[in-house]
């Protein structure tokens, strides 16, 4: 396990791969809004019937005059937060990955991306792990059409502590915000005291053999599939891109020149996301050998998140398998 | 905690409805020059534009955000000639503008355009794609009331717009948390793009529809100029639940041609409708913006 000694300061001291503190990302979005709640009386919270599943309902507890639910309305939820903004209150609409993106996509995209609102759109429930709900509660696609919104930042944190930050940062600018996170325990594995910043890549493992570029949950299955890897005499570099948009191209050209390949790994379709975000940078900055894991153009169904990562070829074995696939590639 | 916010402009009726019938001359002229554009829905709520913004609103156009504004949401975007006339009326920027309607480059977006993006003043928010500014309104409106503030907040809705699930969404927000900052007119002129309303999507019985989402109902002849002066004040007195004006309008009013006619509208008048159109609304002595025909 001495890889883990290359890194910068980005992961816990003494991380234990085997048995992880578990937090759940949706908490460190509730614990983060109830500290809002406390530094910032502008913000508000809107409720949409789910509440105590995104933890929304830990603001509504403590603040009661500043949660206004809508009811199971996320087209009108959007256009209730965008109405809070023009009057100068920062407005967070909480609910599933799939209902806080898909179902009012057209309201985020006139009154909050064109408009250019102060909105923050905090889905929580993304991606398979919430498992035997299946697919029409499994969002694989929100990362994509967030993305190809202009003006929209587009945060995927990996854990409790980065979804925390993120919800705190998020209200120092003034743009409408998409923050994804997770309904399940998780490991919670980044270090609070290293520097966080929207837009700027988090390098975790220093290899340089081939770059693991991930996102969401998906960074911890990729430190695992590095530990794997690291016994084979294969070293690599870790990227943690917590922020789609703006993309840190800067820091994907440099992992290509420096180790020669690229695997992309994500709890999303393949393609328009962070897999996507990856191949439209190299393509134009620094043509590379990439290799995609992820959902590959296909819904989802009902089973244990593990069981569906690694029955839709997203989990540690099938990072392994993209990344000598990508080393093989280099010229 | 106002300042000398010089309204109402006019408090005489017959003077509004001059300014009302110089907004109507002022749409036709800019759709002319456009070539795009609607006419029927523009000329049809000129008098209500004309109520809110020569003499009701507490507003102040040389300061287009200022702190104490009312709210105006213009949920049906597509009616913006109506809106862009007034505010130039008001001096919200030069009448010389409105021949930019629709021209590349220009702050007269086809449908209004966010402040952020072209900054045309007295614009709020982005609007187009129907049925979303009800819940725009409703988010203002109880924004102001948690922060303890005056402002009233005015939200423009159409009658076909109304077949958008989201409008009952934010109906039922509004009924849900007593909002009582917030008017909403409703155009009732029984006409969208493809026919009449009830033709196209059966909206009867509407006042009772809103009645039952817990809103204060209030039916009114949109063409007459007291009517919705003393209608604008009822409805702020209402307490404890939203109140909505159903505006009851003709599509094209002040043009024979145009009048109750759903095929206008989308469209604009030609040169010789236009024409027409321009006599029927005899000039006022305000003055136009153009002289079309002459080309000045």
């Amino acid at each position: 396990m001495n890889f883990i000694h290359k890194t910068v300061s980005c992961l816990v001291e003494n991380l234990d791969l085997k048995n992880p503190e578990l937090k759940e990302t949706r908490k460190g979005f509730g614990e983060a809004l109830i500290e809002l709640g406390k530094t910032n009386p502008d913000v508000v919270v809107l409720g949409g019937d789910v509440s105590g599943s995104v933890r929304s309902d830990m603001f509504r507890d403590v603040f009661p005059d500043r949660f206004f639910s809508v009811g199971v309305s996320e087209q009108d939820m959007m256009g209730t937060a965008a109405g809070l903004s023009v009057v100068g209150k920062i407005p967070f609409a909480s609910t599933y990955g799939e209902f806080a993106t898909g179902r009012p996509f057209d309201q985020i995209r006139q009154s909050i991306a064109y408009s250019e609102m102060n909105v923050k759109i905090c889905a929580s429930h993304c991606g398979l792990t919430v498992g035997p709900d299946g697919a029409t509660h499994q969002s694989l696609e929100d990362v994509a059409i967030m993305r190809v919104l202009p003006h929209m930042y587009v945060i995927t944190p990996c854990d409790y502590n980065q979804t925390y930050r993120a919800v705190i940062e998020c209200t120092k600018i003034y743009a409408p915000f998409y923050i994804r996170f997770y309904r399940d325990n998780s490991p919670n594995f980044t270090n609070p005291k290293a520097p966080f910043e929207f837009g700027k890549a988090d390098t975790l493992l220093n290899g340089d053999d081939c770059t693991i570029i991930a996102s969401g949950l998906c960074v911890w299955e990729s430190l695992l599939a590095a530990e794997e890897l690291a016994k084979e005499k294969i070293s690599i570099r870790l990227i943690n891109m917590h922020t789609i948009k703006p993309f840190d191209t800067d820091a994907v050209v440099k992992a290509a020149k420096e180790t020669g390949c690229i695997v992309t790994v994500e709890d999303h379709q393949k393609k328009g996301g962070l897999g996507g975000a990856v191949a439209e940078a190299l393509a134009q900055e620094y043509p590379s050998p990439v290799e995609f894991v992820g959902a590959s153009d296909t819904f989802g169904e009902s089973g244990k998140g593990s069981e569906l990562f690694e029955k839709y070829g997203i989990s540690k074995r099938y990072i392994v398998e993209a990344v000598k696939r990508a080393i093989k590639r280099k010229k | 905690m106002f300042p000398n916010l010089k309204n109402p402009v006019f408090t005489d009726i017959g003077d509004l409805n001059e300014m009302a019938r110089q907004i109507r001359r002022d749409i036709m002229n800019m759709l002319l020059i456009s070539k795009s554009g609607h006419s029927g829905g523009p000329l049809g709520f000129a008098d209500v534009f004309t109520a809110l913004y020569f003499n009701k609103l507490n507003i102040l156009p040389e300061q287009p955000y200022a702190d104490f504004r009312d709210y105006v949401f213009l949920s049906i975007g597509h009616i913006a000639p109506v809106w862009y006339a007034t505010l130039a009326r008001r001096g919200y920027f030069p009448l010389e503008e409105l021949k930019t309607l629709r021209k590349i480059n220009g702050r007269l977006q086809g449908h209004p355009a966010p402040l952020k993006t072209h900054g045309l003043p007295g614009v709020e928010i982005a609007s187009g794609a129907l049925g979303q500014g009800l819940s725009i309104a409703v988010g203002a409106a109880i924004g102001l009331r948690l922060s303890g503030k005056p402002n009233h907040v005015y939200c423009i809705c159409g009658d076909g717009e109304l077949n958008e699930g989201q409008i009952w969404e934010a109906a039922m927000t509004a009924a849900h948390h007593n909002v009582d900052n917030l008017t909403v007119f409703v155009d009732r002129n029984h006409c969208q793009i493809d026919n009449r309303t009830e033709n196209v999507m059966k909206l009867e019985p509407l006042a009772d529809k809103w009645k039952s989402f817990g809103f204060e109902v209030f039916e009114i002849d949109g063409h007459n100029m007291k009517e919705i002066l003393d209608t604008i004040d009822k409805a702020k007195k209402v307490k404890g639940k939203p109140a909505l004006l159903l505006t009851y309008t003709k599509m094209g009013r002040g043009v024979s041609f145009m009048e109750d006619n759903y095929k206008w509208h989308g469209v604009p008048p030609n040169d010789e409708q236009g024409r027409v159109a321009l006599s029927e609304l005899f000039p006022t002595k305000f003055g136009d913006f153009v002289d079309y025909y002459n080309g000045k």
